[in-house]
């Protein structure tokens, strides 16, 4: 069935498994955005930025700025992978919405180890299990978000582990358009055998280069891993020297392989000082090549702010050297699997830096002579010497058995902590057989000896009338193997919540989780306790702290908390206020150009607050004077009668009074006292009268005699709407 | 194994390289590291690639999974399972799901293996 998505609609994940069976991807192969060298948006004119969205969700600040939303050059990557895929396509609809353009799916924990395909949808654990029918839903789900936004999205998971060729084939076959490949990533921090994992590799890379797919390979792991990240700066360079190296001997061409390259440090340390040099070191030595930037993950903790920073320099190094694909990561991963919008807050990290560096190469370049320079060189030379020592210890496996790779020491320094596997050892050993003279595979997208017979020297595949790559309604489709363990399970038992109900989500539907701060004046291990109480009395289950961090050891602890709501909102029992319709600041400068609009403005009785109705007025905060309004301030204190008296001698259309004082319902007491008082003098219905104050709101003010009242929170825009709107109506009225 | 940092003794034989010149060196290098790598694959296979070529043969992953496991227990691995299957198919002159699924469910396999025997003698 053909569905197309309505941006005010919920994607219909039901509808979105059936008829998998027949369901076909549209394209193969990766697709880079365009990237316009110049492009005008609003008032500003950008150099690298690529087409805009048809639809999709701007900046914040977009709103001061007519509503642009400038799209980088680069590709924006966006990790997903909750445990539930039918979860997840959410997600993926949400990040897209915001900017990215690549959805990378992570693996279920385990997964490496599976030897064979996973089928079905079973859960996975800080992953989703890879499987046919998770790959086809994904992709068919992202057709339609990718219509919704216009522009094409990139799917992307790992062919890794004992299973990398078949996981390449499906790839392949399912439409995948990236993915990451990297024996050596099996064999460092994996243990899969080494001999197996570069068989299998070659295989899977022939696939790959075949579909088209941009593969990504597995250096930066080696930063997360080392004890000292920013030591392992030379062997970054080998290990992608290896891959790529590797890949281009199976077939793979230069324009599909992407350095997976991460900043190796974070502040305090002098990151860019560090990281600088090894970014230029490495565009150098890899030029043609493609960079994938992955943010910082090593030095994140549970400080969303500080790993936004870090993330943030991370750009800025993108900005200054190049990314082909910017990565993102999300600021919540160092306290829990990451949260739906923690992945959109990731993109629109990555977004708003990006497109706030725009052009930054045009106006600051790298210096290549002095420290960069020589630090670049340096990193080269030891990189080199690393190569010439696996060389000479008589090549790579037995290099990886003497533990050269992952050492905390800066080589040539070596501080023997390095991981050491052996050729015969690991998951997978002796597993790889040698083929024989008259070996043969009857299929396309194989590598290696081949003995063709007579009637394949076409395509390997004619002797079986077309391999699935060729043919793809040869595909086999399994559905599910666990009736219990799937997806059409989990969406029946938490169907209420993606439909009729409202309850909290971060990850999976129905979730209930909330996340709580809270600043308490208490020394940290107190102040942890008194947080869990709190939570109990506010009858959060499960809670727990996920974030604590002393202001000071003796003042107070700020501490953020997840738990659970036991309950969930019917939408249909709520009551929703009117909506509010402001009009643009345009309109509103318009409208006040062709007429003036003078008002008078007081706290008044005996009231010395005046922030609120400044706030209101003043064209420093944002106030209605900004928009062409002629407001006479007369300050604080003031009576009544006063108030009246200087709009009568002005010719004001309209009288703003603030009353913060409740007192005695002194506040109450005021706005009659101006109402009638108006009516006494004779100008009450040529004049509006509107009132301002914490404590005050609108249904207040009207049944005081006013023509509106304004609560907390109030903003310029809101009461210039109402003036304007109102004395339209009046002008209407005669 | 601990060393110290002695690059200030080894880097002598680069310094005199330019930059153009050390780049060859390290591309050089890393190509020679990859070619015996590349090697071993081109003469070796593994239950995965023979499963992935299976799947491309229009196997299920479990008929898949079943067919190498059977190939390998029968030391026809280095054959090539989707050869097995093809050659059957040939010999009993039937479809090839038809012969991957009989190898899958324990048949042919004598005959298959008397036919890679005779071959190998010829």
């Amino acid at each position: 069935m053909k569905i197309k998505l309505d941006p005010q609609q919920k994607l219909d994940v039901e509808k979105v498994l059936e008829g998998l069976e027949s369901y076909r991807p549209r394209r193969k192969g990766w697709t880079w955005r365009k990237r316009l060298p110049e492009q005008e948006l609003g008032a500003f004119t950008y150099s690298q930025t690529s087409p805009s969205l048809a639809e999709g969700g701007s900046l914040p600040a977009a709103k001061y700025f007519g509503g642009i939303d400038p799209q980088p050059e680069c590709t924006i990557t966006s990790e997903i992978a909750s445990g539930r895929f039918e979860d997840d396509l959410r997600r993926m609809r949400m990040a897209a919405w915001h900017g990215a353009d690549h959805i990378m799916v992570i693996r279920t924990a385990g997964q490496s180890h599976f030897d064979g395909l996973i089928e079905g949808t079973p859960e996975g654990v800080g992953g989703v299990p890879i499987s046919r029918k998770q790959i086809r839903a994904t992709r068919k789900a992202l057709d339609l978000i990718e219509d919704e936004v216009g522009r094409p999205i990139n799917l992307h998971s790992y062919v890794s582990g004992v299973a990398g060729p078949e996981v390449a084939v499906l790839f392949a076959e399912e439409g995948v358009n990236g993915a990451h490949q990297d024996p050596q990533y099996n064999v460092l921090y994996r243990n899969v055998n080494m001999v197996r994992s570069f068989v299998d590799a070659a295989e899977a890379k022939t696939l790959m280069a075949g579909a088209g797919m941009a593969q990504i390979d597995g250096a930066h792991n080696a930063n997360a891993t080392a004890r000292e990240a920013w030591k392992v700066m030379p062997e970054l360079l080998v290990q992608h020297a290896i891959n790529c190296a590797y890949s281009e001997g199976a077939g793979m061409p230069r324009e599909l392989i992407c350095l997976s390259t991460v900043p190796p440090t974070a502040p305090p340390a002098p990151a860019l000082k560090l990281d600088l040099p090894y970014a230029a070191a490495l565009r150098d030595l890899f030029a043609g090549y493609r960079m994938r930037a992955q943010m910082n993950t090593k030095y994140m903790e549970s400080d969303t702010r500080e790993v936004t920073v870090t993330h943030t320099l991370n750009v800025l190094l993108s900005r200054l050297t190049s990314a082909d694909i910017q990565s993102t990561i999300t600021p919540d991963e160092g306290r829990n699997v990451p949260w739906h919008f923690n992945s959109v807050h990731a993109v629109n990290t990555a977004k708003q830096a990006l497109v706030g560096l725009d052009g930054l190469r045009e106006m600051v370049g790298i210096k290549k002579d002095g420290y960069l320079g020589s630090k670049a060189r340096e990193l080269k030379e030891r990189a080199v010497l690393f190569l010439e020592e696996i060389l000479s210890a008589g090549g790579y496996f037995e290099a990886v058995n003497a533990g050269f790779f992952v050492d905390s020491g800066c080589y040539p320094e070596r501080n023997g902590d390095g991981i050491s596997r052996l050729p015969e050892a690991g998951v997978g050993a002796g597993s790889a057989v040698p083929r024989d003279e008259d070996y043969f595979a009857p299929v396309c997208g194989h590598f290696g000896h081949n003995n063709l017979p007579a009637e394949a020297k076409r395509k390997a595949c004619d002797g079986i009338e077309g391999c699935t790559l060729c043919r793809p309604e040869k595909i086999q489709y399994i559905d599910e193997l666990d009736e219990e363990d799937n997806a059409s399970q989990r969406l029946e038992a938490n169907r209420p919540f993606r439909r009729e109900l409202i309850k909290p989500e971060v990850e999976w539907a129905g979730d209930g989780i909330v996340q709580v701060t809270m600043f308490l004046p208490a020394e940290q291990r107190t102040a942890e306790a008194a947080a869990l109480e709190i939570a109990k009395k506010m009858n959060l289950e499960e809670a727990e702290i996920i974030h604590r961090q002393v202001m000071h050891p003796a003042e107070g602890t700020l501490l953020e908390l997840k738990g659970r709501v036991p309950f969930a909102i019917d939408p249909a029992g709520l009551v929703l206020p009117p909506e509010e319709k402001l009009l643009s600041a345009e309109e509103i400068r318009q409208d006040l150009a062709s007429e003036e609009f003078r008002l008078v403005a007081a706290t008044v009785g005996e009231d010395e607050h005046s922030v609120g109705l400044r706030e209101i007025i003043d064209i420093k905060h944002g106030g209605i004077e900004g928009l062409g309004f002629k407001p006479h301030y007369l300050g604080t204190s003031v009576p009544v009668n006063k108030v009246v008296d200087a709009a009568m001698e002005t010719g004001a259309q309209a009288i703003l009074i603030s009353t913060i004082i409740t007192h005695a319902d002194i506040h109450r007491i005021q706005m009659r006292r101006l109402h009638e008082l108006c009516v006494e003098k004779g100008i009450r219905n040529k004049v509006i009268l509107v009132c301002g104050g914490t404590q005050i709101n609108d249904e207040m003010a009207r049944e005081c005699g006013l023509d509106a009242g304004f609560g907390r929170g109030a903003k310029g825009i809101q009461v210039a709407t109402f003036l304007v709107q109102k004395r339209r109506e009046m002008a209407q009225k005669g | 194994m601990a060393r110290t940092d002695d690059f200030a003794a080894r880097r002598k034989e680069l310094a005199g390289l330019s930059d153009e010149q050390l780049k060859e060196r390290f591309w050089q290098l890393a190509r020679e590291v990859a070619e015996p790598l590349l090697e071993l694959a081109k003469t070796h296979t593994s239950p995965s690639i023979e499963r992935s070529v299976l799947l491309r043969m229009g196997f299920s992953s479990l008929e898949s999974q079943a067919i190498a496991a059977k190939c390998l227990e029968h030391g026809l691995l280095g054959k090539g399972a989707g050869h097995v299957v093809w050659r059957i198919s040939r010999l009993k002159g039937i479809p090839l799901r038809e012969a991957g699924l009989g190898l899958a469910g324990d048949k042919y396999w004598d005959e298959a293996k008397a036919w890679f025997a005779g071959r190998q003698r010829e």
